[in-house]
């Protein structure tokens, strides 16, 4: 994100789940269904406080579980409503049957998902590991590096998600804790603007139009099932369209500008790192210090990773000789995580591609010191002069 | 129709393209089950003997697919497309009429 300066005194100093709680206010969405859970509990606990109040038209549904949240949140959105929820770790997991619903019946629910990781062992600190295991569940996913990105994501989703060539669910990530319950400052539009910006819901079969019957969730076998699938691959290629086009029209309200990924010093750099959420905040700065010194160091952010913008991605890093992946997650493959496997393979048409490796980082939690991200440059440094690889998959941090 | 915009759609043709379906399965016009003909799933099929009823509207009331045929208040015969064969018309049909008998199909 690319912020134009303002004067801090029109700033307000709120946690990530107090930004997102006053995005949701300004949406003001019809149905809000949901169920607490460590570290997204504040969010929804804050909206209930602004519903209670009478600052926003919303009927909350407080569900039995997350499995159910999901379940009346896209009963709500099927009816017409623009519903949301928002969940966590085991929560988001509990939904994961329902999230297959919600976008194979193309209802636009948009969802804050704040970043923990997932039981066993029993841990409620950030890492990727729960938002990971729902990437190929057919939602947009939109990673934030902190509140403000959290805030401006979540505005955008809505238009994003109901776009009239998407029709898609989207989450909006933020790392946990880290984000969520860290204060800083940041720029929020007003009311007025984001009504304007976001519009109403325009739904394409309300099941609330009595005159106009319709039915939703038929058996659909296999004369039909494998054309929805179909129309839900075109929908992703449309959604990345769209997140630039919506990205394009915030800008003009905010001043802050967004695509699908992020670059700090990419384009003469000789060793990158490719990071999402809020260890990108750790890296800029470890980035100016490594320059200083004379490293040609960059770093690529991703903030889209639903749909995956492979060929941007790809040609952002061609050309760069050393490349570390850094996931917060692992896909236990034994290859590394989500998006170490998913960046090789969008490298895969090119010639001329960078040395690759990868580091599973901040599981559970572990903090991600200016310590920690130097030390990836280093190890890249020594791979760019002696051309020894090494380990493709590394541990960051993790004692021996 | 665009290719991706999706508009109304006309109700769904068995070889229709996913450009034209619309989506997410959803159907987009009422009274569609009359349409799918879910007779065939039947092992029983009812016979019903026009000479013993007396259209007393029993099976009528029991029958949960609706396929029991009536027209001026009297039984005229059954929905084959549509009966799936359970066998309650049979089952309900008073001890003294007794005008349906359930035969095995394809025998």
């Amino acid at each position: 994100m690319a912020v134009q300066r303002r004067s801090p005194a029109e700033s307000v100093a709120m946690t990530g789940n107090e930004a997102v709680a006053d995005a949701m206010r300004q949406i003001n969405p019809d149905v809000v269904a949901a169920y607490p859970i460590t570290p997204a509990t504040e969010i929804v606990q804050i909206f209930s406080a602004y519903a209670a109040d009478g600052r926003v038209d919303t009927e909350m549904v407080l569900a039995e579980s997350e499995h159910s949240a999901m379940s009346a949140t896209i009963g709500a959105s099927a009816a017409g409503a623009r519903a949301m929820t928002a969940t966590s770790s085991q929560g988001l997991l509990l939904m994961h049957e329902m999230l297959y619903v919600a976008s194979g019946a193309r209802q636009p629910i948009v969802m804050p998902v704040v970043n923990r990781a997932v039981s066993a062992p029993l841990n409620i600190h950030c890492d990727h590991s729960d938002t990971m295991g729902s990437r190929d569940a057919g939602w947009i996913q939109i990673y934030s590096e902190n509140a403000q990105e959290a805030y401006d994501n979540l505005i955008q989703a809505i238009r994003i998600a109901e776009h009239p060539n998407v029709q898609l669910p989207c989450m909006v990530m933020m790392d946990g804790f880290i984000i969520s319950h860290g204060m800083e400052n940041l720029f929020t539009l007003p009311d007025e603007t984001v009504k304007e910006f976001i519009g109403e819901r325009k739904p394409l079969y309300p099941l609330l139009d009595v005159d106009n019957p319709v039915t939703f969730g038929p058996v659909d076998f296999t004369d039909f099932y494998f054309e929805h699938k179909r129309q839900q691959f075109e929908a992703m290629l449309e959604a990345k369209k769209a997140i630039l086009e919506v990205a394009a029209e915030f800008e003009k309200i905010s001043g802050h500008r967004y695509g699908l990924f992020e670059t700090y010093q990419l384009d003469d750099a000789e060793m990158a790192i490719v990071v999402m959420s809020s260890a990108a905040g750790t890296s800029r700065y470890v980035i100016d210090r490594l320059r200083r010194q004379g490293l040609k160091v960059g770093m690529l952010k991703p903030r889209v990773f639903r749909p995956f913008p492979a060929e941007e991605l790809a040609e952002a890093l061609k050309d760069i000789p050393v490349v570390a992946v850094m996931d917060r997650s692992d896909s236990f493959s034994g290859q590394g995580g989500p998006l170490f496997a998913e960046i090789r393979a969008a490298l895969y048409e090119y010639d001329k591609r960078p040395i690759m490796v990868n580091y599973i980082y901040g599981l559970g939690g572990r903090d991600v010191r200016v310590e920690s991200i130097e030390s990836v440059y280093r190890d890249l440094d020594i791979i760019r002069r002696t051309g020894v690889v090494g380990p493709r998959v590394r541990h960051l941090d993790v004692r021996e | 129709m665009s290719e991706v915009t999706q508009q109304k759609a006309n109700p769904i043709r068995p070889d229709a393209g996913w450009k034209e379906l619309p989506w997410g399965g959803i159907i987009p016009v009422g009274g569609t089950a009359r349409a799918f003909k879910t007779g065939g799933w039947r092992s029983n099929r009812p016979i019903w003997d026009s000479e013993k009823c007396i259209s007393c509207m029993t099976c009528w009331i029991y029958c949960p697919d609706m396929s029991i045929l009536v027209e001026d208040g009297k039984m005229i015969g059954i929905d084959y497309d549509h009966c799936k064969g359970c066998g309650i018309c049979a089952e309900v049909c008073p001890p003294r009429v007794k005008a349906i008998t359930m035969k095995p199909e394809g025998v």
